[in-house]
This record gives C-alpha cells, sequence and structure tokens, in this order.
C-alpha cells in the first residue's frame, strides 16, 4: 500500500474537502501542519507553482490544488463513488464545482468588506447563493443527490466557514428565511458523520477569521 | 444518431479548443455561431447561468464550460485519441496544467497586451514566470501530451496563436525563440498538425479584431491617465 500525506493548515476550507473525501473513501493517510508564514521545503518542493496546502503525497508523487485532488482520489480509490457515472451528470457536477471557484472572489470581496460597501457585496453574494440553492440544488437532499458527492465537498465551506465569514462582516444571509433549501442542504450536509467529525473548532476559526480580516484590511497587508 | 450541436464565436480560442476536440474524435457536429454581443435565446437556455460560449448541445443536454466540455468529450466519445491519460496521477497533472493555463496564463497575458504601465510590467512579469514552468514540462516531448496532442496542448492554444497575434501588436517581447526554446518548438508542431492546421481562424481577421481591442484599451488606458500615460 503506498503511503498517503496531507499537507494542510487547520483553518482552510481547501484543506478539509480533500480530508473529507480521503475519510469517506477510507484511506489511511498521514497529515501535516504546514506553517504558512515559514513554509516547510516539503511543501515549496511539492507545489513550486502556487506554494500552497492542501497537497496530497501519494507514493511519493505530489498532486495539488484541492479540486484536481478531489478527482484524484475520486479515480484512484473507486469505492463510494464521490461522482456520477453518466458522463453528462458527471459534467454538470464540474461545472458547479467551477462554478463555486469563479465566484470566490465575490466571497472574498463580501468577507474584507468596509461598511461603504457591505450592501453592493451582500446583494452580490445573496444572487450567487440563489443560484446555488435554485439551479445546483433544486430540490435534491445533497448536490450529489441522496448522498454527499464531490460538489457537496466543494461547497462544504458555505457550511462552516461562511458562518465566521458572516459573523465577522455583521451580516446573516445564509439563514432559513433568506435560503431555505440551501440553509437545509447546511444542517444535512454538517450532520453526516465524515463531515461532523472532521470540522475545524467554530470559536478558533472565528479568531482567526477576525485576524486575517484585520491583516488584509490593514494598509500595508504584505 | 447522436446529435451534436457546438454554440460558439470564430474568433474565440476557448471555442477553438472544442472544435479541434471533436474533429479529432472525428465527431460530426454544427456549429451555430453566436454573436457574444447579441446573444441568441438557445444560448441564454442552454447556458443560463454563464451566459457564455462555447456550449456543446449533445442530444439536447447542454454542457458549459471549455475544460468541462473537452472532459466530457472525451468520456463520451472513446474512439480517437485519448485527450487525458488514463493513469490517476498523469490525469491530475494534465488537470494542473490545464487549470493554470486557465486561471493564471490566460488572464496574465490578457492583461500584458491590454494595459499600460505599472499594470502591462506586472502581467509581463507574470506570464514570464508562468511561461518558464511551461517550457520546463516540455522537456523531450513533441507535444505536453507526449508523442500526441492532448488535452494541455489544446488548452494552451491561446498561447500558440492568439498571443503571437496579440504579442506583436502590442510591441511585446514577452514569448521569444531566446527566452523560450520549447515552447516555440511546440507552437510550430501544434500549429503545423493536421486537424490544428485546417481549422485555425483567419490571421488576418483575427489581427483586425485584436488590432481594434488594443486601440480601445489604448484610449481607455490614456483617459484614465488623463491623457499623461505612455504605453510599455
Amino acid at each position: 500500500m503506498e503511503e498517503v500525506r496531507l499537507h494542510g493548515f487547520w483553518p482552510s476550507p481547501y484543506v478539509y474537502r480533500v480530508i473529507w473525501a480521503l475519510k469517506l473513501k477510507g484511506v489511511q493517510y498521514e497529515y501535516i501542519e504546514e506553517d504558512l508564514s515559514n513554509k516547510s521545503q516539503a511543501l515549496l518542493q511539492y507545489n513550486p507553482a502556487h506554494k500552497k496546502v492542501p497537497v496530497l503525497v501519494h507514493g511519493g508523487k505530489p498532486v495539488a490544488e484541492s479540486l484536481i485532488i478531489l478527482e484524484y482520489i475520486e479515480e484512484t480509490w473507486s469505492q463510494n463513488p464521490l461522482l456520477p457515472a453518466d458522463p453528462h451528470e458527471r459534467a454538470m457536477a464540474r461545472f458547479w464545482i467551477d462554478f463555486g471557484q469563479q465566484k470566490c472572489r465575490t466571497f472574498f470581496s463580501f468577507y474584507l468588506a468596509t461598511e461603504e460597501d457591505k450592501e453592493k457585496e451582500t446583494k452580490e453574494v445573496l444572487e450567487i447563493l440563489k443560484i446555488i440553492q435554485d439551479q445546483a440544488l433544486g430540490d435534491k437532499k445533497f448536490f450529489g443527490g441522496n448522498k454527499i458527492g464531490l460538489l457537496d465537498l466543494s461547497f462544504g465551506w458555505l457550511a462552516h466557514w461562511f458562518e465566521c465569514t458572516q459573523e465577522v462582516v455583521g451580516i446573516q444571509i445564509l439563514e432559513h428565511s433568506i435560503l431555505p433549501r440551501l440553509y437545509e442542504w447546511t444542517v444535512n450536509f454538517k450532520e453526516e458523520p465524515v463531515i461532523k467529525e472532521n470540522l475545524p473548532d467554530s470559536s478558533k476559526l472565528l479568531t482567526h477569521f477576525r485576524w486575517l480580516k484585520e491583516k488584509f484590511s490593514s494598509p500595508n497587508p504584505k | 444518431m447522436a446529435e451534436v450541436k457546438l454554440y460558439g464565436w470564430w474568433s474565440s480560442p476557448f471555442t477553438h479548443r472544442i472544435e479541434v476536440a471533436l474533429k479529432l474524435k472525428g465527431v460530426e457536429y454544427e456549429f451555430i455561431s453566436e454573436d457574444v454581443r447579441n446573444k441568441s435565446p438557445s444560448l441564454l437556455k442552454y447556458n443560463p447561468v454563464l451566459k457564455k460560449i462555447p456550449v456543446l448541445v449533445h442530444n439536447g443536454k447542454p454542457i458549459c464550460e471549455s475544460l468541462v466540455i473537452l472532459e466530457y468529450i472525451d468520456e463520451t466519445w472513446e474512439v480517437g485519441p485519448s485527450l487525458l491519460p488514463k493513469d490517476p496521477y498523469e490525469r491530475a497533472m494534465v488537470r494542473f496544467w490545464a487549470k493554470l493555463l486557465d486561471e493564471k496564463c490566460f488572464p496574465a497575458m490578457r492583461n500584458a497586451f491590454l494595459s499600460i504601465g505599472e499594470e502591462q510590467e506586472k502581467a509581463k512579469e507574470e506570464s514570464t514566470e508562468l511561461l518558464k514552468f511551461l517550457e520546463g514540462t516540455l522537456s523531450g516531448n513533441k507535444f505536453f501530451g507526449g508523442d500526441t496532442i492532448g488535452m494541455v496542448d489544446i488548452v494552451a492554444n491561446f498561447i500558440s496563436y492568439w498571443f503571437i497575434i496579440v504579442q506583436e501588436l502590442a510591441g511585446l517581447q514577452v514569448l521569444t525563440k531566446e527566452k523560450f526554446p520549447k515552447l516555440c518548438e511546440w507552437m510550430d508542431e501544434y500549429l503545423n498538425s493536421d486537424i490544428i492546421r485546417e481549422n485555425l481562424p483567419h490571421k488576418d481577421k483575427l489581427t483586425a479584431i485584436y488590432q481594434a481591442r488594443f486601440l480601445d484599451a489604448a484610449a481607455a488606458n490614456a483617459a484614465v491617465a488623463g491623457g499623461g500615460g505612455s504605453p510599455k
């Protein structure tokens, strides 16, 4: 059995996508916590292009970028499939995974919003969440249908990390009165045993999010 | 008989990727020209979320986003050359480079063409760094896909043809034979291979479009700078 190692950083939702996928597939792995202010030689060697986490190293070979790692895990370990078998449904899952990725910047702008920007940023985020709820999720319990799949994992950050974002900004968008089906999805998602048992501590995360926002908002963010 | 339609635009490198993939696989398709300045009801029906081309419609079902479409084509039509390798690790590498090309290279190279001053210098530097990574992956191989064209070659199409045209228009020296000998060799191989050579958009027509865009951007930049900005 070839060795599996995951280089990660505890507050990162991207790292958790990979943790969830590995656990859903029952894959044993070693976790290595990276200090992003002092990146290890191993990380820089394994991901020279982006120098970021997560990086999955399987039998000494590194795979970087969380969404690419998810597809790699899906193709390497065939138990508990996380993508549909039908090519068109797979394409739809990949489309929505890509959509979520493309819209990251909007959520980031919301997170960093000043008092003046808040209304505008909130409106943009709400629009995207409505599209995700109405068109990606529809009437399904999970994005993957009756059970969670890669698309659920890719949106997983909405179920936990986004709570902290909203807390820091001081505006609640993802709640039952505004986005009922998407809100229910967050509840169902977090009830899944693999997810429930693998989430960073909420109060630690909130502290981190507040600190990070100050760091990004300061006059000399670097 | 499967019905395949491709909604696209003649000058778009993203549309071109799909045409190349379909032709490599020998798939018959109907091309429907979509002017994105005047989108048809069909396009808006098939891609209501992003409203962009290309869109592949196979037996009435739409697939959007060029990288998603390329994977769909490879999975659906198993005849003809494979666009992605079979090995999961090599597939991950292909996806990594395709993503880098679309998310980093394309915007950097577009900015290098359309911006001025400090922003342009930064875009030129970023483009150069990214091209170095690509140059490194080509060692010894004719194509990014090895001996035959694969998904990375197809996704890198904008470098091989579109960027060369705009680079000349803007007087840039980002992608040169001296700096990137392997990439330039790859460009020759890619552009001269059968399917590609027969299906490139007309160079003069393409040059005219980008010339207009370059002039528009230069005017916009000059207006922003109060008429005082100097290009590169």
